[in-house]
This record gives C-alpha cells, sequence and structure tokens, in this order.
C-alpha cells in the first residue's frame, strides 16, 4: 500500500546565509517533472525548506500583475520569497501583513542568474503565515541542530558532501559559527526576559 | 505440483462442501488469469474464488479451511488474512446496524484493533473484560484502517486469565508544514455504517447523498529529518483551531463556500510546531492528544554540541 503513495519531500531547516549560498540546482533524472534540488553547501539536497524569521519588508515588484517580494531576516541574513498569481495565499498574506512580523515560510529553492552572473538563491512560497516569536526561536534552535548535525556528518563519502565538495568548497566552521552566535543571542535574550 | 496447482488444490478444499468443482477446473482458470491476462497470481486467486463465491452463494467470511496463522495484534497489516489471536475486549460499542451482533475493541499486549461480529454468524456473546482465543478471524481494512471480522467459521474460546493490553499509540513532533486536501469543513455519507467523505456531494459507495457535515484536518508534521501524516478528527480539530463545527458551518453559509473554512484553519495551524499522540492507522496518525509547542528546550544542549565540533 505504502509503495503507492509518493513520498513527500521534507522541509529542510538552513540558515539563510547557508541557503543563499546554495546556488547549484540538480536533478536526480532526465525527467522534465522530475524534482529539482538545490545543493546546501553543508551537504544535502533541499527540494523544500521551512524558514521562520522577521518579516521586515513586502514590495510588489511586478510590472503588469502582482508580484510579491518579502524579506524574512533570521539571525545570520536574508530570505527573498517571491510569490505571484501562482501562489494566491501566499500572495495575499505578503499584500496583508502589517511589517514587522514573525513569519513562517514552506517553500521551493529557486535560483536565477543576475544579468551580472551572479546566481541569486529566493524561495517560492507554498505557505507562509504569522507565527509568534516563540515559534521563531523554537525554528532557530532546531535550525542550528539540524545545520550542525551536517556538519558532523559530512564526509566526502556521501554523494551530497562529495557533490558539496566540488560545486563550493566550503568553510563549514563558518556555518557553524553562524550557529554558535544565534544561539548564544536566544540565551542573552532568555537571560534577559528571566531577569527582569 | 506448481504454484498453481497448489492453489487450485487449496481453493478446492474451501468449496468442497458446497460445489462440484474439479481441481483440474480451478486451476485452468488460474492459469487464464495468470499466463494469458497477467494477472498476479495472489489476484487472481482472489478473482476465482470471488466467481465461486457467487456460484455457491457464499459470502467471503462464510469461507472456511484457509490455513490461519496464529498472530499478535501489531501484525496485522494485510486486508483478508485468517489469524487467530488471544486477545482481551477491551470496549463494547453499539452496534450500528442490524447485521452487526457486537462491534468493539480487541488487544493484546501488542496494541489494539477493531472487531465486527456478524449477527448471521450466530457467535457466543463477547464480554468486557475477558480475555478468548478467537479462531478463524479475517482481517479487514478501510482507509489504511484494519479490523478484525469474526464470521460463521470462527471458534471463540474464554480463557481463565488475564492479559495486558499494549498502548500502540505513537508520538510525533514537528513544525505542520502542509493541509491536505480534503480537510476543513467535508460532509460525511450518512448511510448507517458509512462514513466516507463525499466528492461533490457522492458517497462512492452510495451515490448522491444529503452528506453530514464534519470538521478533519490532514496534516503534515515536518522536523527537518522525516515527515509524519496526521489526522485530526472533529474535536481535536476544533482543539487545535478553536472553530466548532457550528461556527465553521456558520462561515461556510456567510461565504457560501466550505473552502473558506479550511483557509482560515491554514491561517491559523500552518507553520507552528506540534506534538501530537495518537494510535496509527495506516500511514496516518490519529491526534488524540495535541500540545503547541512554544519556547526552544534545547537551546544549551545544542550549544554544546557546537562548541563541541
Amino acid at each position: 500500500m505504502s509503495a503507492s503513495v509518493p513520498t513527500r519531500e521534507v522541509a529542510r531547516r538552513a540558515f539563510a546565509a547557508e541557503f543563499n549560498d546554495a546556488t547549484y540546482t540538480f536533478k536526480e533524472s532526465d525527467d522534465d517533472r522530475a524534482p529539482v534540488y538545490s545543493l546546501l553547501p553543508s551537504g544535502q539536497r533541499a527540494n523544500r525548506v521551512f524558514v521562520v524569521g522577521t518579516l521586515t519588508e513586502t514590495e510588489d515588484v511586478g510590472d503588469d500583475s502582482e508580484y510579491w517580494r518579502g524579506r524574512i531576516v533570521d539571525p545570520t541574513g536574508t530570505f527573498f520569497a517571491y510569490a505571484g498569481q501562482y501562489q494566491p495565499e501566499a500572495t495575499s498574506v505578503l499584500r496583508e501583513t502589517e511589517t514587522p512580523a514573525y513569519a513562517a515560510v514552506v517553500g521551493k529553492p529557486r535560483s536565477y542568474e543576475t544579468d551580472e552572473g551572479d546566481v541569486n538563491v529566493s524561495l517560492r512560497p507554498e505557505s507562509i503565515t504569522v507565527v509568534d516569536g516563540e515559534t521563531r526561536n523554537r525554528w532557530v534552535v532546531e535550525t542550528a541542530d539540524r545545520t550542525l548535525d551536517r556538519i558532523e556528518a559530512f564526509d566526502e563519502a556521501d554523494e551530497y558532501a562529495a557533490m558539496a565538495k566540488t560545486q563550493y568548497d566550503p568553510d563549514l566552521s563558518v556555518y557553524r559559527d553562524q550557529a554558535i552566535a544565534a544561539l548564544e543571542d536566544l540565551e542573552e535574550e532568555a537571560e534577559l526576559t528571566a531577569g527582569a | 505440483m506448481t504454484d498453481l496447482r497448489q492453489h487450485a488444490v487449496e481453493i478446492h478444499e474451501q468449496f468442497s462442501d458446497t460445489l462440484e468443482v474439479g481441481v483440474d477446473d480451478i486451476e485452468a482458470r488460474l492459469e487464464t488469469l495468470v499466463s494469458e491476462y497477467r494477472v498476479p497470481v495472489e489476484e487472481a486467486r482472489r478473482s476465482v474464488v470471488s466467481t465461486y463465491l457467487d456460484e455457491a452463494d457464499m459470502d467471503r467470511d462464510e469461507l472456511v479451511g484457509e490455513t490461519s496463522q496464529s498472530a499478535s495484534v501489531a501484525d496485522i497489516d494485510t486486508p483478508e488474512k485468517w489469524l487467530d489471536l488471544t486477545v482481551k475486549v477491551v470496549d463494547l460499542w453499539e452496534p450500528g446496524a442490524d447485521s452487526i451482533a457486537q462491534v468493539g475493541l480487541l488487544g493484546d499486549e501488542t496494541g489494539t484493533v477493531k472487531f465486527t461480529k456478524w449477527a448471521k454468524s450466530d457467535l457466543p456473546e463477547l464480554e468486557a473484560d475477558s480475555v478468548y482465543q478467537l479462531e478463524n478471524v479475517v482481517t479487514d481494512e478501510y482507509e489504511g484502517r484494519f479490523s478484525v471480522k469474526l464470521n460463521s467459521s470462527t471458534t471463540i474460546e474464554e480463557l481463565d486469565t488475564d492479559l495486558e493490553v499494549g498502548d500502540d499509540s505513537t508520538e510525533v513532533e514537528g513544525a505542520l508544514v502542509d493541509i491536505q486536501s480534503g480537510s476543513g469543513l467535508i460532509k460525511r455519507c450518512p448511510e448507517e455504517d458509512c462514513t466516507r467523505v463525499l466528492q461533490n456531494g457522492r458517497c462512492s459507495e452510495h451515490g448522491d447523498v444529503e452528506g453530514e457535515f464534519d470538521l478533519r484536518i490532514k496534516g503534515v508534521l515536518d522536523d527537518g529529518t522525516e515527515i509524519h501524516e496526521v489526522i485530526f478528527n472533529q474535536e481535536s480539530t476544533e482543539e487545535l483551531t478553536d472553530i466548532t463545527l457550528e461556527e465553521a458551518q456558520q462561515m461556510a453559509m456567510d461565504a457560501l463556500d466550505t473552502e473558506v473554512v479550511v483557509e482560515e484553519m491554514r491561517g491559523l495551524v500552518l507553520g507552528r510546531y506540534y506534538r501530537v499522540s495518537g494510535p496509527t492507522l495506516g500511514r496516518y496518525v490519529l491526534a488524540n492528544d495535541i500540545e503547541q509547542l512554544g519556547e526552544p528546550t534545547e537551546t544549551e544542549s545544542v550549544l554544546i554540541k557546537a562548541r563541541s565540533i
């Protein structure tokens, strides 16, 4: 029975800094409908991600039709989410939410080349919802944890770690230090709250 | 003896009391399905048995002789298996139809399973909290949920012993990343013992019916490593969303559209973290207990891990 059910892609957790470094995308087969994966520098493929951060700005950047861009900030950088007519629910959230607000996004990584030849990575949301600060803090710890798991498990014997080594030759200590800084921020904040 | 011959012999035994049919005929029928029409042998067997059931004017439940094997409740994962179970009657429910003598929950150390006992099978009454050796019960499946049926070939022996019934509930947690179609305000078939969800006002079994409103969420919890599919029934959907069935019906009436309910629910629950526990039904966990997860508790331990790398 379970064999006939297509498996759903897990939503990976990565901080904005690593996500925006994931410029290399690939497919596992030649099929037009095969899923597109973006390769995280810490050695994991991601067809879907879950991010929570502060929605700081929204703007309709479309020409003829609505095309909304949202900036979602986490402790390491900014995710850019783009939603248009094919994502009506996400579009209406971006149109109607008063910034700043904590927002959770489930979405697909997309990358595109700019006129200058740089590759930019963005998010195409499947859903955006406004959430609370507790959910955001939980995401930060969870994302730090998953990131550290990937760094610890990084081994070029693994297919995607090897691919990451070839494509990016990443300095993983950068991502570890960002995770530490994000966690320390949270601890300080918690101590301040407790002391107040 | 070939596989097909073996199947033919077994089918012959099942019908030896009721039908004048030779093993060769049965094998020929199987042969046609398997060789000519490329039907898998299990399916071919099922189809041939169905044909003879029709001829003999029998129900599948009356069929005897498929070798039943001793099993635990947790092993039940395929429909139409003949099993022997040693179980305690955990719960008895009100039968929803005259054709049903008793319905309820059986359990052993490994978990619990729903049972149905047909009125026409004329079996002795099961009593709550008693332990029984049941031989020749047959498994059934509906929407990924398994049950067992007691039938006229079932033997029931009460055992003078007690049995610790296991808790088959599982606990999963993660961010709620998706609400699947068929969620929100739905309509179910009102026919007795049928709870199928209507598609465009139609029940796949009973056709056009006047449906009864219900609330349900089929959701996906994702922890970044794996996903768990979860079903929230009316009660747990109300708890999760703080929208009651009455309010949902009012919302749908005001908007002349039931979809507004699930849209509202998406905004309320997607992107939040939950811990959910309950029994598993096929690939779903039925959310009996729900807890929304707030501030992280692992900050310090993750920090220690980070510094150790």
